[in-house]
Parts: structure tokens; sequence; C-alpha cells
């Protein structure tokens, strides 16, 4: 079986730094795939080589066997690859509902073609928001949301876009721990849907419950992948953590 | 609030339409026609200014470069056949030299966003004025004349030139009113919206940002060439420093922030306010306070109301219904 997403040896620079350093990565369909890291590791500039917001310099990035390089993020999106961002980017001058209107517009429809009716549409978004727990607030804009229920409506657009593969960046930071298996149940749930899911995320208890295999990048490079037992034991791992 | 769908909001624009133009014409003064028209010219530059600076935030500094293109289109094509064509035709010819400029701008400065995307687009409306002053077919520094007829017969019936030209400016206002609208409601106006708030977050919903900037840039564009197409049958005498004014970037600015940029109503007042303030002083003072006023007033609503006037409605009844 050919895996849903190959990375091939990417390498990305900011002038002098090294942000990704020949980086392989490989995930199968339907996988929960944990990738850790310490800050400034290259995990964000990884997701943003993968779904083209940045254009890695060397190296390759195939998703579904198809060569992604050169290809604009609008156009990974319709492939079936989406992500949300670490900062949630809400539309801010949308309510809620308009905020999942957007990837349902212009990336589901454009894959089936005929667009929905307008009731199908509204249907939809009351019900991914629903998913999160935000169905109360569909008209509401992003501005009076909490931090917390800002990283679920970022997730929520994320998974509008109904993407075979889904990136979640740091969907967890500063929630609390009943909200953490809130989101954690459902990444499970989108997975168990078929949908393969890249988990990025510091709290590592929530990283160790969801993955089924966990990478680790430490400056640029990735010096783990494996079991997630396995890899926390990896001394090298310890040592880029815990220091020496 | 109720939903009022496209063709019906159309069939309201033309019965307005229709009741200004008759009053108009019972009215039949020369100078009302002349006041109007130019406010009728406002509405339509600054409808076509907030398609990319209102929905999609790329603020424009060269609307005037836009409109002298239409302008000048008219010039070249009045020489060329040594001869008046109809004037919607030459709007269409305006409208489509100004889109092609539009599309132009907008793929030289594509990653160019906010005070450089303004530089920019001032750059480009410098580099179109020096060369129209360099080329002598159209009339260079020296400016062109365009000897209007005084009247024109349309359907048997007789009508005063300016009549004739103030309806056609009303008719294109009415056009681009509609258009502008059109657009705010569809899929393309939410994709211009996306851009307008996070173009990275855009991209990642799928949303093609650039094929949509350039159809802004090209409608924007488009819309101030047809604005100026008729403007030198207006004037008369068209000349580089008048249709290349400061006046025409300044105002397609002014008006659409003071009206409120997220709605195509915002444009409609703020060019209905400021046109005709402006007016007003051209014949009470002098046409040297016009850029004064319009000044006077940016700064005025940015302070008090930085959404315009639509968008000071909007919070007061937000906030009169939320008790």
């Amino acid at each position: 079986m050919t895996a849903l997403l190959h990375v091939d040896n990417i390498s990305k620079h900011f002038g002098g730094f090294v942000a990704l350093d020949g980086v392989d990565l490989s995930v199968e369909p339907g996988e929960r795939l944990g990738l850790i890291g310490p800050n400034g590791s290259g995990k964000s500039t990884l997701v943003n080589c993968i779904c083209g917001t940045l254009q890695n310099e060397s190296g390759s990035v195939r998703f579904e066997g198809q060569p992604m390089d050169g290809l604009a993020a609008h156009q990974r999106t319709h492939r079936g690859l989406s992500r949300s961002f670490q900062l949630p980017r809400p539309f801010h001058s949308m309510s809620l509902a308009d905020n999942l209107r957007i990837p349902l517009l212009y990336t589901v429809h454009a894959r089936k073609g005929p667009l929905r009716s307008a009731g199908d549409l509204d249907g939809r978004c009351h019900e991914l928001l629903e998913m999160v727990g935000l169905a109360n607030k569909s008209r509401q804009l992003p501005r009076d949301l909490t931090q917390v229920e800002m990283r679920k409506l970022e997730l929520a657009r994320a998974v509008a876009a109904e993407p075979k593969l889904l990136i979640a960046d740091e969907s967890m930071a500063g929630l609390s721990h009943s909200e953490i298996e809130d989101i954690l149940a459902l990444l499970v749930r989108l997975n168990e849907r078929g949908i393969t899911v890249i988990l990025i995320e510091h709290i590592m208890s929530a990283v160790m419950s969801f993955s089924q295999r966990l990478a680790v990048l430490v400056s640029g490079k990735k010096i783990a992948d494996g079991k997630p037992e396995d890899v926390v034991r990896n001394p090298e791992v310890v040592r880029a953590y815990l220091g020496q | 609030m109720t939903r009022v769908n496209t063709s019906k909001f159309s069939l309201i624009v033309l019965a307005v339409g229709v009741l200004v133009m008759a009053f108009a014409h019972w009215f039949n003064v020369d100078y009302l026609f002349f006041a109007s028209y130019t406010i009728l010219q406002f509405i339509v530059l600054a409808t076509a200014w907030n398609i990319l600076g209102g929905y999609c935030g790329y603020v424009n500094f060269g609307s005037a470069a836009f409109f002298a293109m239409g302008a000048y289109s008219s010039v070249f094509m009045h020489k060329f056949f040594e001869e008046a064509l109809p004037v919607p035709l030459l709007i269409v010819i305006g409208g489509i030299v100004s889109g092609i400029v539009g599309l132009g701008m907008g793929y030289l400065t594509l990653r160019l966003r906010g005070s450089f995307f303004a530089i920019a687009t001032l750059a480009l409306s410098v580099v179109l004025a020096t060369l129209v002053v360099n080329w002598d077919y159209v009339g260079g520094s020296r400016g062109a004349y365009i000897i209007r007829p005084e009247t024109i017969e349309i359907a048997g019936v007789t009508i005063n030139y300016i009549e004739y030209l103030f309806g056609l400016m009303l008719l294109l206002a009415m056009i681009a009113l509609i258009t502008a609208r059109t657009v705010e409601r569809s899929q393309l106006g939410f994709g211009f919206a996306t851009i307008r708030d996070d173009e990275m977050a855009a991209e990642a919903s799928g949303v093609p940002t650039l094929k949509l900037k350039l159809i802004a840039t090209t409608m924007s564009g488009a819309f101030m060439g047809m604005a100026g197409a008729p403007f030198p049958y207006y004037i008369g005498y068209l000349q580089p420093q008048s249709a290349f004014g400061l006046e025409y970037a300044v105002n397609s600015i002014a008006m659409p922030m003071i009206g409120g940029t997220t709605s195509w109503i915002g444009p409609l007042v703020g060019a209905i306010l400021l046109g005709s303030a402006q007016q007003y002083a051209t014949v009470t003072i002098s046409s040297a306070v016009n850029l004064l006023i319009v000044g006077l007033m940016l700064v005025a609503f940015v302070i008090i109301a930085p959404n315009g006037i639509v968008g000071l409605v909007q919070e007061r009844l937000r906030a009169w219904r939320k008790p």
C-alpha cells in the first residue's frame, strides 16, 4: 500500500538559519501520527512546506502518489490536505457559520461539482459547529469567542474542507484537561471516519494517548520515528527534551 | 434583515434611476446636469475602488490612472476615427482598456501588501501620466480638445447632450451598484472578504487568492475606466493634469471610507455626501477648497467612525437590539 503522504528529504532555509534539514516522513492512510519537538525545531515549518504555505527549497512532497511541489496552498487543500493554524486565524469580519462556509464553498464544492443548496450549506455549517460545541454561537463574530473556542473554530474550519489528511498544529495549547479530552475524542472520531491525522502537540499525555506512531524533530532534523513507547525512551529524544 | 434578491434589487435601482432621470428632465437646468454628472461619476469611481479596496482590503492609490486611461482611450478613438463615436461604445472600450491595465497591475503587484501595494499603484499612476504627457497623438501635455455636439437625437427625440451624458452616467452608476451588490453576496464576495481578513487562512480553506485578486483588480479597473470614458465629452478639453488629478485618487478612497467599505451602500452614501459638499463649495466658496473638504471629512470620520457611516449605523442598531 502506498503512503498517503510522502515527504522526501525536504529542506528549508530562512537566510542563514536552517529550519528543515533533509526531513523524510511517510504517513499511511488512516494513521494517527504524533509530531513532537522542542520550540523552534521546525514542526510548523514542516507543516507549512507540506501544505504549500511555504515552498521547500529541496526535496519533494507527494500526496496519494502525486507530486505536490510548486502547487499553491489552495490547490493542496482541494486535493485533500487540510490544516489548522497554531495561532487561530479566523476570518474576523464573518460570523462563525460563514467562517465554515468558506471551505465548503471553495473546497468541497470545487471538488464535487454542483453547489449544494443554500439549505444544505447552512445545515453542514451547523453540523460542524455542533461537532465542536459552538452551535449556539453560529451568528457571532470570532472576536466574541474565548481563546479555547477560537481553537475549536480553527479545527472545525480545517475539518469543513473534508480532508483526507488533517494536520492539527497545536490545537490544544492552553486548554483545560477536559477540553483536551474533548478535542482528542473529536480527532479520534474523525480518524475513525477515515481521516488520517497528524497531531503536533506539546502536551505529552495527549500525544501519547492519541498517536499510533511518533516522530520527533529537533533542530530541523528528524531524530526518531516509531512506536510512541519506544520513541520516548530513545536516549537522543530524552537528551533533546531534558538536556544532558 | 429582510432578504432582497438581485433581480428585486435591480428593479428598485431601476425605479430610482428612472425617477431621478424624470425629475432631472422635468427640472431641466444645465447646471443640475453638470453637477449631478460629477456626483454620479464619483459613485461609479467609489464603487469601483471599493471592490478592490473595501472587499479585498487592497488600497489603490492609482484610481486616477484608471480613470484617465478610460478618458484617454476615448480621446484616442476620437482622433483615430476623426469623428465622435457613440459614447456607450466608448464606455465599453474605456472599460476594456482600464480592465486590462488593472489585470496588468494585479500581475505586477501580486506579492505586495498594505502600504507597499498602495505605493506601487501610485507609482503606476505616475508612470502612465508620464507616458500620456509625452504622447503627442492624444495631445501630450497641451491636452486635447473634444468638441461635443450640442444635441443628440435618440429614437427621433432631440435631447440636450449634457442630459444625454448625465443619463449614461446614471445608467453606469446603476450597473456599478448592482454589480457590486451582486458580487458582495456571491461566492466571489465571500472569497474577497477572506482575502481582506487573512490571506493565509483563505488559501488553507481552498480559496484561490491569486485568481480572486486578479478578478478584483480587473473589475475595479474596468469600472474606473468606464467612468472616465465619457469625461472628455463632458469637459470638452482634456489635459493630463486634470485626468490624472489627485482629486480622483483621493476622492475614490475618501468616499468609500466615509460611507463604509464593507457594503455597496457605503461608497454610494460617501459619494453623494462628499460629491454634493464639493459641488456646493465650488459654487459658494471656490473649487480650490474641494480637497480641503475631503481631507477634513476623512480625518473627522477616521476618528469618529472608523467603519464609516454604514458601520456607525450598524453599531447603533446592534446596540439598540441588545437591551
